[in-house]
């Protein structure tokens, strides 16, 4: 194989985990520009989604729509219930304190599931089929064709929301300044409880979408999270194109880095590059320092 | 009350005499890693151990005598172990300790059980914990350079010179590779490539591209699921025709069923005898063993056996088989686990010596092909 159909297939690969990631992080930044927090339970989210998709397609015997709805709608719930039950009564909490809290909880998500379901990994089957797609002697599986869609859908869908709803611009105001979008009558409250229903939802949908190419466990947010936060961090935690990026980017540079120079350092490609953003520009690589966050 | 007391203590001896009338039982302790990182081992070698020592007392003990069990949970953590390791010596006075799960966990316990003269049977695979032998210390999974040697024997037989490996980084993985990269130099053939993935990794494409760009003879993956699976759909996605072999890491169904049968199809693997136990010739030592293993499991627990349970079977029965010949002290039955021979077990038939605290061979592999879903033994 030529070195640069190797490379075309490397880059194919990074967009496509580079999507989930982005969504991910996608979820990270909505929440953190409602609440100020980090919510570490996102890669839960994200866990519910792959599970709970698997147990009523394979568990209950529904069809796949049916199932991916039950899934979005099942992990929702378990958004606005962390939020209610998690982080509403602490209402004067320091976010150091509510971060703590999304970790106890991500714990809890986690340890719940695996009493449920156990502690196997579960196989989803493909959207639809699994030949694979020849792209100039490169390779992708329909199912990769299905996350760029769907991510592409969620986020336009995000973008159109947040600029043209009254509810999305009232979310913005939150983001900007609480005290003075509460004092011009928006209810900050429900715009948290709003952030957790989009983030949860958008968290189960990657999940949803993965599971037939990375077959899905109780234990796979942790690491799912971790990248998210990664690529929200490069995109500066804001729920623009500047995460999308951020995923993109670090998926084609874990894939690179493990066909060009060593499999062994993926990961570590991936942390490296959040200490140096985190370091060198903590605002996020595609932003100015003040610019407008949502 | 005072005319009660004499009533009431009457009937406490009473009750003491008739316990001190059956022998006194045996104790044996037990070390899984039943919950955490490591719990696909440690679940079902407690299970395992529950079932036997349930049906071994119920018809009556080992020589009258019942056994009690003390299982304690390591959670894959080393410090745990060995804490609970001298608790079992200690407090328990176990006359023997079945277990750890993991490589990790045993070493960290082999001092203890060396200095307090306890015998101990690992369930563990990691060669370090037999090699060199130390005098209380057994284990009953094969070691890995015998599945990495069947491999690569049935890869010379067919030809194959250049391999690529592929191994997960963590404890399994990297004695796999080591093992495989020793073995490849002396039987002659060349590691073109060496890549590896972590243990929650989800798409090795790019580590596979890399391997496709070497033209390797065949790939070799080593690794538990369910890398092994994603690395399995990734080469079919990849369109990659060389033959991959697997580790017995997957050697069960429940790797085709991750894989899918379509893209693990002609995948081939050095598997412990328990997953083809229906396959296997009539005339087959271990066929028997591991039918009544397998039904008595499904039975118990409504799930299929597995291996991992299979070496806490083989060392219960090390251990009863040594308390039959001899007796029930730990130097008895230290005696009686070295001069094993030839005993029946899930993993293998094991021969022990001084020299050989494992006690199997090749034998105790099968090469077998993913063939529709199932595996099919192949010569």
């Amino acid at each position: 194989m030529e070195l640069h159909q190797q490379i075309l297939q490397y880059l194919l690969s990074g967009f496509s985990t580079g999507a989930i990631y982005a969504l991910i992080g996608f979820g990270f930044a909505i929440i953190y520009n409602a609440t100020t927090i980090i919510n570490f339970a996102q890669g839960e989210f994200v866990m519910l989604g792959g599970m709970l998709s698997y147990f009523f397609l394979s568990v209950v015997h529904l069809p796949l729509p049916a199932a991916v709805v039950l899934a979005v709608l099942a992990t929702t719930a378990v958004g606005i219930a962390f939020e209610r039950l998690a982080i509403r009564p602490l209402k004067n909490a320091t976010p150091l304190s509510l971060v703590i809290i999304t970790i106890g909880g991500s714990i809890l998500i986690r340890g719940l599931t695996m009493l449920i379901w156990g502690k196997d990994t579960h196989a989803l089957p493909s959207f639809s089929g699994s030949e694979p797609i020849d792209i100039g002697g490169a390779t992708i599986l329909p199912q990769n064709l299905w996350i760029f869609g769907i991510t592409i859908v969620i986020i336009v869908v995000n973008k159109l929301f947040f600029n043209y709803s009254i509810t999305g611009k009232a979310m913005r105001a939150c983001a900007t300044n609480r005290r003075a979008a509460s004092l011009v009558g928006i209810d900050v409250r429900r715009m948290v409880l709003f952030s957790f229903v989009i983030s949860s939802a958008m968290g189960s949908m990657a999940g949803i979408i993965i599971a037939p190419l990375t077959m899905t466990a109780y234990d796979v947010g942790i690491m799912l999270g971790l990248k998210g936060f990664c690529a929200a961090i490069i995109g500066g935690l804001s729920s623009g194109f500047g995460t999308v990026l951020g995923g993109l980017l670090l998926g084609v540079l874990e894939s690179l880095g493990a066909g060009l120079i060593s499999s062994g350092y993926k990961d570590a490609i991936a942390f490296v590059i959040l200490l140096l953003i985190l370091f060198i520009r903590p605002q996020g690589l595609f932003k100015k320092a003040d610019s407008e966050r949502v | 009350m005072k005319r009660m007391l004499p009533v009431v203590m009457c009937c406490i001896l009473l009750l003491s005499a008739a316990t001190a009338m059956a022998a006194a039982p045996i104790r044996i302790g037990a070390l899984f890693s039943v919950t955490g990182p490591a719990s696909f081992l440690g679940e079902p070698e407690k299970n395992t151990l529950e079932m036997l020592v349930k049906e071994i007392n119920a018809k009556g003990g080992i020589k009258g005598s019942k056994i009690e069990l003390m299982v304690y949970d390591t959670q894959g953590d080393a410090t745990k172990a060995k804490q609970l390791a001298t608790k079992l010596i200690k407090n328990d006075k176990v006359v023997a300790i079945i277990g750890p799960s993991t490589t990790g966990d045993t070493m960290a316990i082999i001092d203890d059980a060396e200095k307090a003269g306890i015998p101990l049977v690992s369930c563990a695979a990691g060669i370090k914990i037999t090699e060199p032998v130390k005098k209380w210390v057994f284990k009953t999974p094969a070691n890995d350079h015998v599945a990495a040697e069947k491999i690569l024997n049935y890869a010379k037989q067919q030809g194959q010179k250049k391999i690529a490996l592929l191994t997960v980084s963590d404890a399994f993985g990297s004695s796999g590779r080591e093992q495989l990269k020793q073995l490849a130099a002396r039987k002659g053939f060349s590691i073109v490539a060496d890549e590896v993935y972590s243990p929650k990794d989800t798409d090795m494409t790019a580590q596979l591209t890399k391997i496709r760009g070497v033209k390797p003879d065949a790939i070799i993956c080593w690794g538990t699921n369910p890398g092994p699976a994603a690395v399995t759909k990734n080469v079919k996605q990849l369109g990659i025709k060389i033959p991959l072999y697997m580790s017995h890491g997957v050697a069960s169904k429940k790797y085709i069923e991750l894989a899918g049968a379509d893209a693990a199809e002609g995948v081939m693997l050095p598997a412990g005898k328990l997953a083809v136990y229906d396959k296997l010739k009539k005339n087959d030592p271990q066929a028997k063993v591991l039918k009544t293993y397998d039904q008595d499991y499904k039975k118990a627990y409504g799930v299929e056996a597995s291996t991992f349970g299979g070496y806490a079977y083989d060392a219960f029965q090390l251990i009863v088989g040594a308390i039959r010949k001899g007796g029930a002290a730990p130097d008895q039955i230290r005696n009686g686990i070295e001069q094993t021979k030839k005993m029946v077990g899930v993993s293998g038939v094991f021969t022990m010596s001084p020299t050989d605290h494992n006690g199997l061979d090749l034998s105790a592999f099968e090469m077998v092909k993913v063939s529709k879903g199932d595996w099919v033994i192949i010569k």
